[in-house]
C-alpha cells in the first residue's frame, strides 16, 4: 500500500499521470457541465419566488463549493509537503491556487449579479459573500507570498505554511461572518441560499458541482505540469522529457 | 552546491575549512551548527543525530559568524549576559574576566554601536570563551582584528583545543596554531 | 526537557523577556510610535465623517477595533527583523533552549510593551469616540483578548516574512484576513455592551479565539522561524 504513496511523491509519475488524465476530466467536465447547464438553465420550471434569478444558483453554489474545496486540497498538499518534505505537494499547492482563487472570485461575482434582483444592490454583505471575500484575500496572501521570496524553495514552504494555518481559520471565519451578521440583521435579507429544492432544481445543481470538480481536477492536471516542471528543470528526467519532445516535433 | 563532503573531528583537533569565496565554506558551518538542513547527509554528534539530541548538542557548542553578532542598544556586558545566560549561569565577574582575556574590558559598559569593528569581534570573541563549550564553530574569526587580535584569538584557540576542545575554524589564510590541525579545502 | 543546558526553560523565558523590554525601552521613541499611531488613526475617523457624539458612538466599537489592528500591524512587523538583520537571531537559534521558548518569549514581550499598552490607553480612546464608561471593562477586556491573539497571529506573519525586502506590507496582507474573526467578536463584544445587552458570547468566543491561537501559534510561528533561518 505504501508503494502507492511513494510513488505520488515522484515527480516524474505525477508528471505522468496528470497527463494521461487530463482528457479523461476535460471529458466528463464537459458531460457533466452541459447536462447541467441545459437542464438548469432551459428546462428546469422557474421559482415561484426568485422567478428565473434562481438560476444563478447553478454557477453560484459550484463555484462557492469549489472554493472551499480547492483551498482545502491546497492546504492538504501543503501540509503533507511540510511534514513530510514531498516537494510534489508544494507543486500541488502552486497549482491549486490560482484555480481557487478564480473560483472564489467567480462566486463573488455570480452572488453580486444574484443580489441584484434579490436586494436591489450589486453588493449587500450577505454572510456567504463576506465569506467568500475573505476567502479570495487568504488566497491572495499565499499566492503573494510564495511569489515574495526570491528562493523559490523558501517561497513554497512559506506559502505552505500559511496555507496550512488559514485552513484552520477558514471555518473559523465563516461562523464569525454568519454570527456578526445576525448580530446586525438588517431589515430585508434575502439570503443566497437555494429555494426549497425540488428533484427538477437539484439535479442540474448536483451535476454543475460535478463538472465544477472535474473541470478544476482537469486544469490542476494541466497546471500542475507546468508547476513539476519548472520545480525540476535542473533533473535529468526534465531534460531527457524534452528532448523526446524536441524529437517528436522534428 | 556542497557535494561530497565527509568530516570528522575529535576532542584535541581543529579542522580549518579554507576555500576561495562562494564554495560554501560558511553553508558548511551553519550545517554543522544544525542552522541549515542538507539535503543528503547526516551530521551527527557523540554518534547520535544531531537532530535528536539537539538541546544537549547547542549546550556544547558555541558558534561565532561572520558578523559579531551584537545589539547595538546593549552594552558589551549585557550582550554577553544575554547571550551566555541562556546556556549556563554566569556571573557579571566571570563575563568581565573574559573581556578582560580578550582586551576589551573598557568597553563592557559601553554600547556595542560605539565599538569599533575591531573591538567587536573581541567582545564576540569573549562571549565564545564565556559559553564554556567544548565545540568551537568559528568563521573567519580573524576578521577586522590587528596583529595583537589575531595573535590572540590563536592563543585562545590553542588552549581551548590543548585543554581537550574541538574546533571548525573557516578562514581564508594559514592558521598558526600549534595543535592536531586537519584542513579541509573546498573548490569550484 | 532541557538535559543539556543549566538553564531552566523559565529561567529563559524570563532573560529572554527581560532582553526584548531592555531593549524597547532603549528607543522609546519606536516603542511610542504604534500608540501614537492608534491615536492618530482614531481621530481619522471623526474628522473623514464629521459626526457628533452620539452618532460616534455607534460607529465607536468599529473605530476603536480597527485602529488596535492597524497599529498592532506596524509594531509586530520588528519582532524579528532586528535580531535577524544583525545576527543575534542565530545567536538564538542555537543557544539550546529551543527556537519555541524564544519565540514564546518574543512574542510575549511585544505583546507587553504594544497590546497591553494599547489596552491602558484605549479609555482615553474610548471617552473621544463617546463610549460610554460603563463599557471600559467589557472593551478592554475584549482588547486584551484581542491583541494577545494579535501579537499571536502577527508573530506567524513576521516569521514568514522576516527576510523580505518590503515585507511589511504583505505582513499586513497576510494576518489581517486571519484577524478578522478577532474583529467581528472584539468589535462585536463592545456593541452589544453600548447597546446594553450582554455581551458575555462574544467574550466567551473572543477567549476561545485568543486560547486556541495561543496554544497552535508558537509552533506554526517556530515554523516559519525555522524555514527563514534556513
Amino acid at each position: 500500500m505504501w508503494t502507492w504513496f511513494y510513488k505520488l511523491a515522484s515527480p516524474p509519475y505525477v508528471y505522468g499521470a496528470a497527463a494521461a488524465l487530463v482528457p479523461w476530466f476535460l471529458g466528463a467536465a464537459a458531460l457533466a457541465l452541459g447536462y447541467g447547464l441545459i437542464d438548469g438553465l432551459a428546462i428546469a420550471p422557474p421559482d415561484y419566488q426568485q422567478g428565473d434569478a434562481f438560476r444563478m444558483i447553478y454557477v453560484h453554489v459550484p463555484s462557492a463549493l469549489l472554493s472551499l474545496t480547492v483551498y482545502t486540497v491546497m492546504a492538504a498538499a501543503s501540509a503533507v509537503a511540510l511534514i513530510w518534505r514531498i516537494k510534489v505537494g508544494h507543486a500541488v499547492s502552486a497549482a491549486a491556487a490560482p484555480i481557487g482563487a478564480s473560483f472564489t472570485l467567480l462566486a463573488l461575482v455570480t452572488g453580486s449579479l444574484w443580489g441584484r434582483p434579490m436586494w436591489g444592490t450589486y453588493w449587500a454583505w450577505d454572510p456567504r459573500l463576506t465569506s467568500e471575500l475573505i476567502l479570495l484575500f487568504l488566497y491572495v496572501g499565499v499566492m503573494s507570498l510564495r511569489s515574495a521570496f526570491e528562493d523559490p524553495e523558501r517561497g513554497d514552504r512559506a506559502a505552505a505554511l500559511l496555507a496550512t494555518v488559514g485552513v484552520v481559520n477558514v471555518p473559523i471565519v465563516h461562523f464569525s461572518v454568519v454570527w456578526w451578521n445576525s448580530l446586525h440583521q438588517g431589515a430585508t435579507i434575502v439570503k443566497l441560499g437555494a429555494p426549497s429544492m425540488a428533484g427538477s432544481m437539484l439535479w442540474p445543481l448536483l451535476s454543475m458541482w460535478l463538472g465544477f470538480m472535474l473541470f478544476f481536477a482537469a486544469v490542476l492536471c494541466i497546471r500542475l505540469q507546468g508547476e513539476v516542471l519548472n520545480r525540476e528543470r535542473q533533473t535529468k528526467w526534465v531534460r531527457e522529457a524534452i528532448m523526446v519532445r524536441r524529437e517528436v516535433k522534428s | 552546491m556542497l557535494k561530497g563532503v565527509s568530516l570528522t573531528l575529535r576532542p584535541r583537533q581543529l579542522l580549518h575549512i579554507s576555500g576561495p569565496n562562494g564554495t560554501g565554506k560558511t553553508t558548511l558551518l551553519r550545517v554543522v551548527c544544525g542552522l541549515l538542513r542538507p539535503e543528503q547527509g547526516l551530521v551527527s554528534w557523540l554518534g547520535q543525530s544531531i537532530s535528536s539530541v539537539r538541546a544537549e548538542y547547542q549546550a556544547a557548542l558555541a558558534y561565532a559568524s561572520h558578523e559579531p553578532a551584537l545589539k547595538g542598544d546593549l552594552t558589551a556586558l549585557e550582550n554577553l549576559r544575554f547571550a551566555v545566560g541562556l546556556k549556563r549561569r554566569v556571573t557579571a565577574g566571570e563575563l568581565r574576566a573574559s573581556l578582560e582575556k580578550t582586551g576589551v574590558a573598557g568597553c563592557a559598559d559601553l554600547p556595542a554601536r560605539v565599538l569599533s569593528a575591531g573591538q567587536r569581534r573581541r567582545v564576540a570573541l569573549a562571549r565564545i570563551l564565556s559559553m564554556k563549550a567544548s565545540l568551537w564553530l568559528l568563521d573567519e574569526p580573524f576578521t577586522n582584528l590587528d596583529a595583537a587580535g589575531t595573535d590572540l584569538t590563536g592563543a585562545l584557540l590553542q588552549s581551548h583545543v590543548e585543554g581537550g576542545g574541538a574546533a571548525l575554524v573557516v578562514a581564508h589564510h594559514d592558521l598558526k596554531v600549534d595543535v592536531d590541525m586537519r584542513r579541509l579545502e573546498l573548490g569550484l | 526537557m532541557n538535559v543539556g543546558s543549566q538553564v531552566g526553560s523559565i529561567e529563559a523565558f524570563t532573560l529572554i523577556v527581560r532582553r526584548e523590554l531592555c531593549l524597547s525601552f532603549r528607543r522609546p521613541d519606536q516603542l511610542l510610535q504604534p500608540l501614537v499611531f492608534f491615536l492618530i488613526v482614531t481621530t481619522l475617523f471623526p474628522l473623514g465623517l464629521s459626526l457628533q457624539l452620539s452618532l460616534l458612538r455607534d460607529m465607536a466599537p468599529g473605530v476603536l477595533w480597527v485602529a488596535a489592528l492597524l497599529s498592532s500591524l506596524l509594531s509586530v512587523d520588528s519582532l524579528f527583523k532586528s535580531d535577524a538583520d544583525d545576527g543575534t537571531l542565530e545567536q538564538l537559534a542555537l543557544c539550546g533552549q529551543g527556537l519555541t521558548v524564544i519565540v514564546v518569549a518574543k512574542t510575549f514581550a511585544h505583546w507587553l510593551v504594544s497590546g497591553a499598552a494599547l489596552v491602558l490607553v484605549s479609555p482615553v480612546v474610548g471617552t473621544a469616540l463617546g463610549i460610554p464608561t460603563g463599557v471600559f471593562p467589557t472593551m478592554m477586556l475584549s482588547l486584551t483578548l484581542g491583541t494577545l491573539t494579535l501579537s499571536w497571529l502577527g508573530a506567524i506573519g513576521a516569521g514568514l516574512t522576516v527576510g523580505l525586502k518590503r515585507g511589511n506590507v504583505l505582513l499586513s496582507l497576510i494576518v489581517l484576513p486571519l484577524a478578522m474573526p478577532l474583529l467581528i467578536f472584539g468589535a462585536g463584544a463592545t456593541d452589544r455592551a453600548i447597546s446594553g445587552s450582554s455581551a458575555a458570547g462574544a467574550l466567551y468566543f473572543l477567549a476561545a479565539l485568543c486560547v486556541f491561537t495561543c496554544t497552535l501559534a508558537p509552533f506554526a510561528a517556530t515554523v516559519a522561524l525555522r524555514i527563514t533561518l534556513e
